[in-house]
């Protein structure tokens, strides 16, 4: 009798999931789709726990006790500029209990046949990504060097230890006593993982986390194919397409390719470039001007980049647009896809201090507005407005679509020095008439443009 | 047929439905998805519970299949309560 209820509490967990997706499509029926999707996580524990072979319980409540007090706390007070580490840590929790699911039942059922093969991508991809996504998240919150770590003969390192690893893999499908190989084999896994992400650099942080997302998800839907669990399938598969296309979409809004992204060690880009940067004259501007150009304008549209975030600058802004949009002035916000740590990471910054989510334009839509532009102010951000992209075709980052924000009227760059940007290349805007350079930390400068504006209204 | 030939019909057609509905997923809330397709990811949980709870399990079996019901549930919890944190944010003028 008992193994006839969970088949039905899997159909409809499937189903839930499939809604879930579906109604997170619009911001107005999203938050539905999360319950869609708790509901679903409910549906798939309650059935399972009906299950006939499962008799343990003591153990398993306990987990659940345990999981949901980290679990909960870890959600409801990080603040929403560590998004990006989170992700990368949930990533790795993950990846984690897909790999260990998958050495047990290696170790109880002793599989054979296509159940051992899955068995195998399951761990393969679960302990690679376990490892992969504590370094992204070690380089996002700082714990280590956010540059590119490259060195000689990198990738065919790398890539001859994914062989071995594979290699290992399926030996353990044809060996007698998998077990004698399976150490190296989770020891080539855990050290693909480790390589894989050493030599990314922060810029593609958004590309490099979409993908530990697919891998994650098609680990788990490995582990369906393994257990004959068609919930887990599709949950992993929905997952696995999930991230996929997101770092399709992260790697066209950067114009390069997926190999790129992960063999193309962008750091070794960066000295070809510094040689040529000489010193030339720019235009800076006090806050006082820079508040009276804005007082003025009638069309102003903000470019926040990854800078917004460190400086934590996303409140000040909104004051700042509060008050120029009470005198009148029209205020949007242009998002690159790229801008910031993670795919959408701009939009959650930004809707955190309160800023409506239809004055968040996406790239495409904006671009043919910036000519009608009175003010394009730019905080943050460096590679995502550099007409290098459009202009050059040598520059290292040619052909990526960016935010034209040089055709707006009057262009105003808050940013701390002359630093380049995370590509090492010399930003063109910088040096336009139409430029004005305003220097400093963008939650201090922010601030005082806001002192300025208010000052100015009461005159 | 197969067994697993099954599977991989499933996989097929659940793939390509992924593909569709995050196609149609506005750019504005990529973050919220992340967190939600990682929560939803985390079903894994089904799979630690068979290996922990099974009549048959070794000790060792119980424990990993333990460590894992943990990690699962972090995320899961984790998942759904930051998803409905971030999209809770998004706000449209005058709400």
């Amino acid at each position: 009798m008992q193994n006839v209820i969970y088949p039905i509490f899997y159909l409809f967990a499937a189903a839930l999931y499939i809604l879930a997706l579906k109604w997170m499509s619009s911001p107005s029926t999203a938050r539905r789709g999360v319950r869609a999707g708790e509901t679903a996580m409910l549906l798939a524990v309650v059935g399972t726990l009906l299950r006939f072979e499962v008799v343990e319980y003591h153990w398993i409540a306990l987990a659940f006790l345990i999981g949901a007090a980290i679990g909960a706390p870890l959600a409801l007070k990080m603040p929403m500029t560590a998004v990006p580490q989170r992700t990368a840590i949930a990533q790795a929790f993950g990846a984690l209990a897909a790999a260990l699911i998958g050495t047990a039942e290696l170790l109880e059922a002793h599989p054979s046949g296509f159940a051992m093969a899955a068995l195998t991508v399951e761990m393969l991809l679960g302990y690679m990504t376990f490892t992969a996504s504590l370094i992204a998240f070690g380089k996002l919150q700082e714990l280590l060097p956010g540059r590119p770590m490259t060195y000689r003969g990198q990738n065919y390192f790398n890539l001859s230890v994914l062989a071995g690893a594979i290699c290992l893999g399926v030996l353990m499908n044809q060996s007698a006593d998998p077990m004698s190989i399976f150490p190296y084999f989770v020891g080539a896994s855990l050290l693909f993982g480790i390589l894989l992400i050493l030599p990314i650099g922060g810029a593609d942080m958004p590309t490099v986390i979409a993908l530990l997302n697919s891998y994650a998800g098609l680990s788990a839907c490995a582990m369906g194919f393994a257990f004959d669990n068609k919930l887990l399938i599709v949950a992993g598969a929905l997952d696995g397409s999930s991230g996929f296309i997101l770092s399709i979409i992260m790697c066209r809004a950067m114009n390069r390719s997926f190999t790129n992204v992960l063999f193309g060690g962008f750091g070794a880009l960066q000295q070809s470039a510094a040689g040529s940067a000489e010193q030339r004259p720019v235009r800076s501007a006090s806050p006082e001007e820079a508040a009276s150009i804005l007082d003025a304008a009638r069309s102003v549209i903000i470019i926040p980049g990854y800078g917004l975030a460190v400086a934590q600058a996303q409140h000040k802004i909104r004051e700042m647009h509060d008050i120029l949009t009470k005198r009148g002035v029209e205020v949007r916000f242009a998002i690159h896809p790229v801008a910031g740590r993670m795919p959408g990471h701009m939009n959650v910054l930004l809707a955190e201090a309160d800023i409506p989510y239809d004055k968040l334009v996406e790239m495409e839509e904006i671009n043919g507005d910036f000519p009608m532009c009175d003010v394009a102010l730019v905080i943050g951000a460096n590679d995502v407005v550099n007409p290098a992209a459009k202009n050059d075709p040598a520059s290292p980052i040619a052909g990526m679509p960016i935010l034209e924000v040089d055709n707006a009227r009057t262009v105003m760059i808050i940013k701390r020095g002359m630093a380049a940007g995370f590509a090492g290349i010399d930003n063109e805007l910088y040096y336009m008439d139409k430029t004005l350079m305003l220097f400093g930390d963008a939650k201090s400068y922010v601030s005082s443009l806001v002192k300025e504006l208010s000052a100015q209204g009461n005159e | 047929m197969h067994v697993y030939e099954i599977g991989l019909w499933i996989f097929l057609l659940a793939a390509f439905l992924g593909f569709e509905l995050i196609r149609r997923v506005s750019p504005l809330l990529h973050t919220p998805l992340m967190s939600l397709t990682n929560a939803i990811s985390s079903v894994a949980v089904v799979g630690a519970i068979l290996v922990a709870g099974h009549k048959d399990a070794s000790t060792l079996a119980k424990v990993l299949g333990c460590i894992a019901v943990t990690a699962s549930t972090i995320n899961a919890v984790g998942g759904y309560l930051i998803t409905d944190r971030t999209l809770k944010m998004f706000k449209k003028r005058d709400e």
